[in-house]
């Protein structure tokens, strides 16, 4: 039996992305973007914080790095609680001695169910984005609207209630969304999401609700999923991120200011024989003199101040 | 469903007559960049789904979209820097949606071959009509936007059908006769060229299109680190360059956009592209100039040394 006709239909097949949510571009067509002082590389160091549920529903998928063993799952509910116990302080340590400051993407229920942690987090001169409730809440196609609407909010809601200024950037849990994720977060006061990671610079994104920006967040280069998925050693990730800060710097002298976003774990990198990893890393990009070390939403006011006109 | 395909007959690696590449060169190189459209929301194939998660599954589309929007250019960059041609696979839907790209690869004198539509569509299912319909539609859209006559063919996300290589060979001859439908890349059973046997009685070849060097596969599939792929690529060409004093050797460099252009991964590429085209016998060529000289000079000895070993077996 043969496919319906329909699927060599081809809608979509036009000028542009199959979708209206960005204009197509390639960066390298771009207006260069100059970074203050005239900086060539802005560092983006991600650390996301997050609750992996013991109880989890894994809908509609299993979240990686969730639980895979029969109920309770102690290894892993442990092994990822021990990030944000342990894991934390070492990388804390590690951004005081590099003076980094930090973008802490958080689990808004972590976020109210650890004040101590958010108190320690505020210490530092960085910025919280809203990580979505936990990693058993899910944005996903088919989700019902109401649901997601509610889950959103409640997200939102709940880290302005605990921080001083109000959020301005969203990390979906696993970086997955539905259809609408993008006009709720809009709604919902939010300026600029980090999910689709299909650049290296921010750019424009539509929403029903205006505009918000997109601040892409690379997942090729996650210690999640080097150490983690792909299984590469620890010294295999900090050569990967060094290459990578040495090409984006490279590109930076014929396109303008690039942005290495990095995204890390502390349950991950926060163990005694990594956390020497991370030092490694933050000693080779925070000691050059071509970086500028910020916050996801410092860098993206640095980018909107160079493109946004006045209509 | 066969038990064997059938296209090719077993055929060993030692003895075979002598091919030697233009300037007695040991390897014809030839890198086929992989450009591909997956779709947001791709219809439904009941053998295959395009994403894990569903619709808009963000994490494999958006790394997708990297490599047109970013990637690309990092790749063809590098392939200028160290004058390479690239044979690109195309997702020929790209003609349409990114014509920037296509106008680049024509400027370049990149060769441009069938990779079906979108990688979101898959060949299972196809009746042997569709599937026509399909293949015909790919290499009528190169000829519009390029004026090549498509020379190569990978079937979209490697999904076939029996007939996939017999309706390439038939309706490239029905559109241009002799000056399309050359090479398969979907066969992966030799380092050389190799006669393949077609429903319509084409000259017709395999073409080798490593998969084992493919860096989605390798990166993908087989999670290898990437200074550690450049070194597999050097040492394969290391062999097949040896190999090549005694009879020439294809070796191709299958990549895509979004995995070796990103930042972390372009070191380890660069490296090796500067080994290998830093050795004087080599032949830096597309895809359908190594299918032109050897369907030439090597095809019909080929056939002969095939039948002969056939029969001295019997």
């Amino acid at each position: 039996m043969s496919l319906d006709k329909q699927y060599l239909n081809y809608p979509q097949r036009s000028y542009g992305h199959d979708h209206d949510r960005f204009s197509w571009s390639m960066l390298a067509d771009r207006a260069p973007i100059m970074w203050p002082e005239g900086k060539r590389v802005a560092v983006w160091i991600n650390t996301s914080l997050q609750f992996y549920p013991l109880n989890q529903r894994g809908k509609p998928f299993k979240v990686p790095n969730g639980m895979t063993m029969p109920y309770p799952d102690l290894r892993h509910f442990t092994l990822r609680d021990y990030g944000n116990r342990v894991g934390i302080y070492r990388l804390l340590k590690a951004f005081e001695r590099y003076s980094v400051r930090p973008t802490f993407a958080i689990n808004s229920q972590l976020a109210l169910d650890t004040p101590y942690l958010l108190e320690q987090l505020k210490q530092f001169d960085g910025e919280f984005i809203c990580h979505g409730w936990n990693m058993d809440h899910l944005h996903y196609g088919g989700q019902d609207e109401q649901e997601e609407a509610e889950l959103v909010k409640r997200s939102v809601d709940t880290l302005n209630t605990l921080i001083d200024t109000p959020v301005r950037g969203w990390l979906s849990p696993a970086k997955n969304q539905s259809w609408k994720t993008p006009d709720l977060l809009a709604a919902n006061g939010i300026e600029y999401c980090c999910d689709w990671a299909n650049d290296d610079m921010p750019y424009r994104f539509e929403t029903k609700n205006g505009s918000l920006m997109m601040m892409p967040l690379s997942t090729e280069l996650e210690d999640q999923f080097i150490i983690g998925q792909n299984l590469h050693s620890e010294d295999s990730w900090v050569e990967q991120v060094k290459d990578a800060f040495d090409f984006l710097l490279e590109e930076s002298a014929t396109q303008g200011g690039r942005m290495l976003a990095l995204n890390i774990h502390p349950w991950m990198l926060g163990q005694p024989h990594r956390i020497s990893s991370l030092e490694a890393v933050l000693e080779y990009i925070m000691k050059h003199a071509d970086v500028w070390q910020a916050t996801a939403g410092d860098i993206l006011q640095a980018f909107n101040a160079q493109t946004i006109k006045e209509d | 469903m066969k038990e064997s395909l059938g296209v090719y007959d077993y055929w060993p690696y030692k003895d075979r007559p002598k091919i030697q590449w233009p300037n007695g060169a040991k390897v014809a190189l030839w890198v086929a960049p992989n450009i591909e459209f997956y779709e947001l929301d791709p219809p439904e194939n009941p053998q295959r789904k395009a994403w894990p998660q569903p619709s808009p599954a963000l994490p494999g589309y958006t790394i997708r979209d990297y490599g047109n929007r970013v990637g690309h250019r990092r790749q063809m960059a590098l392939l200028d820097k160290y004058g390479i041609r690239g044979s690109v696979s195309l997702s020929v839907a790209v003609c349409e949606h990114h014509p920037e790209i296509i106008e680049m690869c024509c400027e370049r004198d990149w060769e441009l071959f069938s990779h079906g539509i979108y990688n979101t569509r898959y060949t299972y299912g196809l009746s042997e009509e569709q599937e026509r319909e399909m293949i015909r539609d790919s290499i009528e859209t190169i000829h519009r936007h390029s004026g090549q006559k498509c020379a190569g063919y990978l079937a979209p996300a490697l999904s076939h059908s029996e007939r996939t290589l017999d309706l390439f060979a038939e309706v490239s001859s029905e559109l241009f006769g002799d000056k399309a439908g050359l090479y398969t890349c979907d066969l992966f059973h030799d380092d050389q060229p190799t006669p393949v046997t077609v429903r319509n009685g084409k000259r017709f070849i395999s073409m080798p299109y490593s998969l084992e060097m493919n860096d989605t596969i390798v990166y993908s599939v087989n999670k290898v680190e990437p200074r550690h792929y450049g070194t597999m690529l050097k040492r394969h060409f290391d062999r097949l360059y040896e190999e090549g004093k005694d009879s020439g050797t294809v070796m191709c460099i299958p990549t895509h956009n979004y995995q070796v252009s990103c930042p972390h991964r372009l070191k380890a590429f660069e490296e090796a592209l500067e080994y290998i085209t830093g050795h004087s016998d080599v032949w830096v060529a597309t895809g359908r100039e190594i299918a032109d000289y050897y369907l030439r000079h090597y095809y019909d000895a080929a056939l002969e040394d095939i039948k002969n070993k056939m029969v001295s077996v019997k």
